[in-house]
């Protein structure tokens, strides 16, 4: 059974390779080629789950060892698999959805003439995925890490035409190049501390670890979750990488590859176990970013920039989760896998409203769309009632316990971050009933586009409106399955471990102020944008509003303080370098010069001149071998 | 000093003698020798009395069988192993066969043979009244600019006299490095120095200078000879003997009897100090180390390139050799007095070489600098004192004289109305004319500068290594120091070379014979063999670095 691993990841790898190599011949087919691969994928992890579904708890982890990839004396890299239920869920996850994103791209980008390309890139993005969660070792797991990255740099700028889709493209890698190197010296910190990478002899060696190191280790993994999970501080492409077509953002950008730091965290479990400041550090990025993707959430007229923020702030949740410890990783995934639906479905039925609105991205612009898109409404609809947390649905489950673990934390710290975590939930509910009403509610605020074309809005091919039908199931039941009589609990615990926390207050308390919130959020919404007219230009707005507008001022603070800093530096650096270094090089060079001019004048041409020398060189070496006889 | 004085002291050196008994002389050992000196007196039987047209071809065929005899007769001494496991002190104690004598006689007759190809180069200058000439003067006698000249010209004549003069330097070369007491020392010394300087003054063109060139070279050697000289009479007096193995255990204090007659100076440091120091500043002179260098120059500058190449090659591997063995088998004891001296020597001399060599303005007397600097290079690996120092500088000099040769014969390829064009500015857009040409002079320029793949990085490599492993970690950071100097004016010239403007009125590039391609061949093979795959030629360096005693 192991060796169907590698098929997880070789199946998308040769539909990448297929469609990225294969010439035009392919256009008419790729498509279909790359779906169907991805959907082999999916298939191999049905058969491995329920596989595993069939064995005892200590009997599911499968490993697979393909071939020694440095084979070096002291440096040990393989290129092995393993597969176990944290590794299958994501797996299952990333296979099913990213499956279903291939199907909504056919007709998404039907009229795209490089359609085959998108397909390849998608594929590529499965594999590396695939890889990066089924790697049993930190170094293959950095191959797979860096593989997403390069997938998620091309398809951000997939139409590299737009200048803004290109340099989207450039600040994603960029600011992900900062995560990577977090996580290539953690990788280097791993081998110098136990001297290999391999997760199990590194995860069971933590225990005789001093304290300092397993921190070092654990903030530098930290730095490379916040990349790749767009937190704070390095948040700030994620609102650009809306650049991208959009079923790259339903499946990069809000699924799947964001969700990679909670991965690294959680599989890194037992690094922050033994580091407890490090998982304070941990707990304060997830908080902060909860919080700062729910207001950029709150002001953002664009859809997909509204959801980004969303985004952010739900993957904030997971990491908190992540940072609480055993008491929040099961939870972490378990917000991880109830998101990746609905927040799959909110972006694909995003897509789908742009679809039909001329690809329209400012809400101001619609209004009133729930009658020309049942199914776009509908679906969308449940996936904006499992994100807010309404009772029953997938949302409420996962965020649920995560806000409980939070208060169960203990102390000052466990009542700081759930009465955080609540207060997300209370935005959760603001910014998104805010998006509902603003997309499918009110009058039409339609505007023709910029060649004047009317709007003609209507319900989306069958091959975009099905994924979004299967992912609103996900986004109601899932929660409810997972989450009654802990079975994911049950599921997870064998590999990450789980305690459970002494919440000072009780769960009914916490899941009724939960609905509480959730209740104020909505009905504020709802006072704001339900009952009135709403203006097609945006008003000036508060002080809070105008800068989260502009993603509260991320891009002007790293301009400040990262682009003039590093270009003050550089400069200062150029003049040292042409007025030090180069002076003494050229300095150097003139003294030689006229050294050289003025020896050469010894050289006279008067053999009498030359016989002086040798004569005096004579009578110095003379002296100078008895000195050394004297001395 | 007179013949009878010299024979004085030769007897007193050796043990009381009741009668003279004939010498024991194992002709087989010497035999590399005996065969160039043989040659050599054959030569000037061939010059007496063969007819003027035949000698040119007499006098070539019987160098090159000379030398490919004597260099067969190396090798067959190698294989038996006398390199080795059956080094040994020939001649009465006059001459060592060892590993380092023979790898250094091999080098020097291959050195030799390559260099007497471009002696007989006759395709570079124009006919002169229909007659082939080479680059040496019609009749060495005759006035520069006279008629007597004239008429020699026009006669036909060339100097074919310089085989069997290469040939009588090349044997004295082979002993000087062999030598195993001083006055063998000497002699050999002299019997290499008088044909250089002769050769000197022959070129055929820019004649005044040729005559300048070698009269300098003759009185500066005369003075350099008389210290050499001075300081093996004070040796003497020190050790009651010039024999090698005695003075160094007079050195190490292993010798309790002492000769009556010269009880007053025997065990004198003074007299051990000056006299080493004096020996020493001969051996330098022949290098061509700072402060006794200023002989270069003019020399090379005036000398018949030919005679140039063979001279800075043959001349350093002899010279180092005989300073080789004259430190470690001779004054190993006293190490701690020359070591710090020949560090002085060898800076000065690196740097010295290195910086002058940036303002020259002339291609010969360039590479009469950087000569210069190799002489300083290469003492650091002397400096050493190790058995992979002496392995290190036999490797260097092998590398060098066949990096030497094959410059100075590129040298003559390059050509104007006036012979020669020497001069850097007309070497401007070479690379552009005439691209091979460029291309080998630049291969030698960059083997020069010790660029990888080149044998001058493998040489360089081996000797910093040696010298540092020695204790020289001070000296190798001036070596690489100074070599970043003189990869400029190395690079300088490839720059010229290639990326000027030629000239209109540039040289030429004359096509030579199959000689001179042979000797810029196997210059080029051997420096990129020796960059690309040295090991083989390493480990014999090191199988060879272990003198006899």
């Amino acid at each position: 059974m192991e060796n169907l691993i590698a098929l997880l990841v070789a199946a998308p790898l040769l539909g990448a390779a297929v469609l990225l190599c294969g010439g035009r011949a392919l256009d008419r087919a790729g498509h279909w080629l790359g779906t169907l691969l991805a959907a082999a994928s999916f298939v191999v992890a049905v058969v491995l789950f329920a596989d595993m579904l069939g064995k005892g708890a200590e009997e599911r982890t499968l490993s697979q060892h393909l071939f020694s990839w440095l084979p070096v004396e002291g440096f040990q890299a393989d290129v092995a698999f393993q597969l176990d239920q944290l590794s299958m869920t994501f797996v299952l996850l990333i296979s099913g959805v990213g499956t279903l994103i291939h199907v909504y791209s056919i007709g998404y980008m039907e009229h795209d003439e490089r359609r085959r390309r998108f397909f390849g890139y998608l594929n590529l993005f499965l594999a590396a995925m695939l890889l990066l969660v089924l790697a049993d070792n930190y170094l293959l797991l950095y191959v797979g890490w860096e593989g997403v990255g390069l997938a998620s740099y091309l398809l951000i700028g997939f139409w590299q035409h737009k200048p803004s889709a290109a340099t989207a493209a450039k600040k994603a890698f960029l600011v992900n190049r900062v995560g990577d190197m977090g996580l290539s010296i953690a990788i280097m910190l791993m081998f110098t501390t136990f001297g290999t990478f391999a997760f199990g002899p590194v995860l069971e060696a933590t225990g005789e670890t001093s304290e300092g190191k397993l921190t070092a280790i654990g903030l530098m993994l930290l730095l490379a979750a916040c990349g790749k999970s767009a937190q704070v501080p390095l948040q700030s492409w994620l609102g650009d990488a809306m650049e991208g077509p959009t079923p790259v953002s339903a499946l990069i950008h809000a699924a799947t590859m964001v969700t990679a730091g909670v991965y690294l965290i959680v599989r890194s479990g037992a690094i922050f176990n033994g580091a407890p400041e490090a998982q304070l550090v941990v707990t304060i990025v997830g908080a902060v970013t909860l919080l700062f993707g729910a207001i950029v959430g709150c002001a953002k007229d664009d859809i997909k920039k509204a959801l980004a923020g969303s985004t952010m702030s739900q993957i904030g949740y997971m990491i908190l989760a992540a940072g609480l410890g055993p008491i929040g990783y099961v939870f972490a995934i378990m917000h991880l896998v109830t998101h990746g639906f609905f927040k799959a479905g909110l972006f694909l039925g995003a897509g789908s409203v742009m679809h039909g609105m001329n690809d329209e991205v400012d809400m101001r612009k619609y209004g009133g769309l729930r009658k020309y898109m049942p199914v776009t409404f509908v679906t969308f609809g449940l996936g904006y009632l499992a994100i807010i947390g309404f009772p029953g649905l997938s949302g409420f489950f996962s965020k649920d316990k995560i806000i409980e673990a939070a208060f169960a934390k203990g102390g000052t710290e466990g009542w700081i971050l759930g009465s955080v975590a609540l207060l997300g939930a209370a935005i959760t509910a603001y910014y998104m009933t805010r998006v509902m009403l603003l997309t499918f509610f009110g009058e039409k605020r339609w505007q023709p586009d910029a060649e004047g074309h009317a709007p003609h809005p209507h319900e989306s091919p069958k091959t975009m409106t099905i994924p979004m039908i299967v992912l609103a199931f996900g986004s109601v039941f899932a929660g409810g399955f997972f989450g009654i009589g802990d079975r994911f609990l049950h599921w997870l615990e064998p590999v990450t471990g789980h305690k459970h926390g002494h919440s000072p207050l009780s769960a009914a308390t916490v899941t009724g102020a939960t609905v509480g919130v959730l209740l104020i959020g909505v009905a504020l919404a709802y006072l704001q944008y339900g009952r009135g007219p709403v203006p097609v230009t945006a008003p000036r707005g508060s002080l809070l509003t105008r800068a989260a507008r502009r993603d509260l001022l991320q891009d002007d603070f790293n301009h400040v303080v990262l682009v003039r800093g590093g270009e003050h530096l550089t400069r200062s650096l150029v003049y040292v370098d042409h007025t030090l270094v180069d002076g003494v090089v050229n300095g150097t060079a003139a003294t030689m010069g006229g050294l050289s001019g003025r020896l050469r004048k010894l050289q006279n041409g008067y053999a009498r001149s030359y016989a002086v020398s040798m004569f005096g060189g004579a009578a110095v070496l003379i002296a100078a071998t008895l000195l050394m006889r004297a001395v | 000093m007179s013949a009878s004085a010299v024979h004085s002291l030769w007897t007193t050196a050796a043990d009381p003698i009741d009668k003279i008994g004939a010498p024991k002389i194992e002709y087989g050992q010497l035999s590399p020798t005996l065969i160039v000196i043989g040659a050599a007196v054959v030569g000037v039987l061939v010059e007496a009395f063969v007819p003027r047209k035949f000698r040119y071809y007499v006098q070539l065929f019987l160098s090159v069988v000379a030398l490919a005899a004597a260099f067969a007769a190396v090798v067959g001494l190698a294989a038996r192993g006398f390199g080795t496991t059956k080094a040994q002190i020939a001649a009465m104690g006059a001459i060592a066969v060892d590993g380092p004598a023979l790898f250094l006689q091999g080098t020097i007759l291959l050195a030799g043979l390559v260099a007497i190809f471009t002696f007989a180069e006759r395709r570079l200058d124009p006919l002169a009244h229909g007659n082939r000439v080479d680059s040496f003067v019609a009749q060495a006698g005759a006035v520069p600019g006279s008629e007597g000249e004239q008429a020699a010209t026009k006669a036909g004549f060339t100097t074919t006299e310089v085989f069997p003069l290469a040939l009588f330097a090349i044997g004295g070369m082979l002993v000087f490095p062999a030598a195993n007491d001083l006055l063998t020392l000497f002699i050999a010394l002299e019997v290499f120095s008088l044909p250089l300087y002769l050769l000197c003054a022959l070129a055929r063109r820019k004649r005044l200078m040729s005559q300048e060139a070698a009269v300098k070279y003759f009185l500066l050697g005369a003075f350099a000879s008389a210290f050499t000289l001075f300081g093996i009479a004070l040796l003497y007096g020190y050790a009651g003997s010039v024999s090698y193995a005695t003075i160094a255990d007079v050195v190490e204090g292993n010798v309790s009897t002492v000769d009556p007659a010269l009880a007053e100076t025997m065990g004198n440091d003074a007299l051990l100090l000056i006299g080493v120091a004096m020996v020493v500043m001969g051996l330098l002179f022949k290098v061509g180390a700072v402060p006794f260098h200023m002989w270069t120059p003019d020399v090379y500058q005036g000398a018949p390139t030919p005679v140039t190449g063979f001279m800075a090659a043959a001349t350093k591997v002899a010279a180092f050799g005989a300073l080789l063995r004259l430190l470690y088998v001779v004054l190993p004891g006293l190490r701690w007095d020359w070591r710090p001296v020949m560090w002085g020597i060898a800076i000065i001399t690196m740097l010295g070489g290195a910086i002058v060599a940036i303002t020259q303005t002339d291609i010969k007397r360039l590479l009469a600098y950087s000569s210069i600097a190799h002489a300083g290079f290469i003492l650091a690996g002397v400096i050493a004192t190790t058995p992979d120092g002496v392995s290190s500088v036999l490797f260097y000099l092998a590398a060098y004289s066949f990096v030497t040769i094959g410059a100075f014969a590129v040298v003559t390829l390059v050509r104007d109305a006036g012979g020669e064009a020497t001069h850097l500015s007309k070497w401007a857009g070479l690379g552009r004319r005439s691209p091979l040409v460029a291309a080998v002079f630049a291969v030698f320029l960059l083997a020069f500068a010790g660029i990888p793949l080149t044998s001058g990085f493998t040489g360089k490599f081996a000797v910093f290594k040696a010298a540092a492993e020695g204790g020289a970690g001070a000296l190798v950071v001036v070596g690489v120091l100074s070599s970043a100097i003189a990869a400029f004016f190395y690079i300088r010239v490839i720059v010229l070379m290639f990326f000027s403007e030629p000239k209109a009125d540039g040289p030429t590039v004359a096509v030579p014979s199959p000689l001179t391609m042979t000797a810029i061949g196997v210059g080029v093979a051997v420096t990129l063999v020796l960059g690309v795959a040295p090991q083989y030629f390493l480990d014999l360096a090191g199988q060879a670095g272990v003198f006899v005693r």
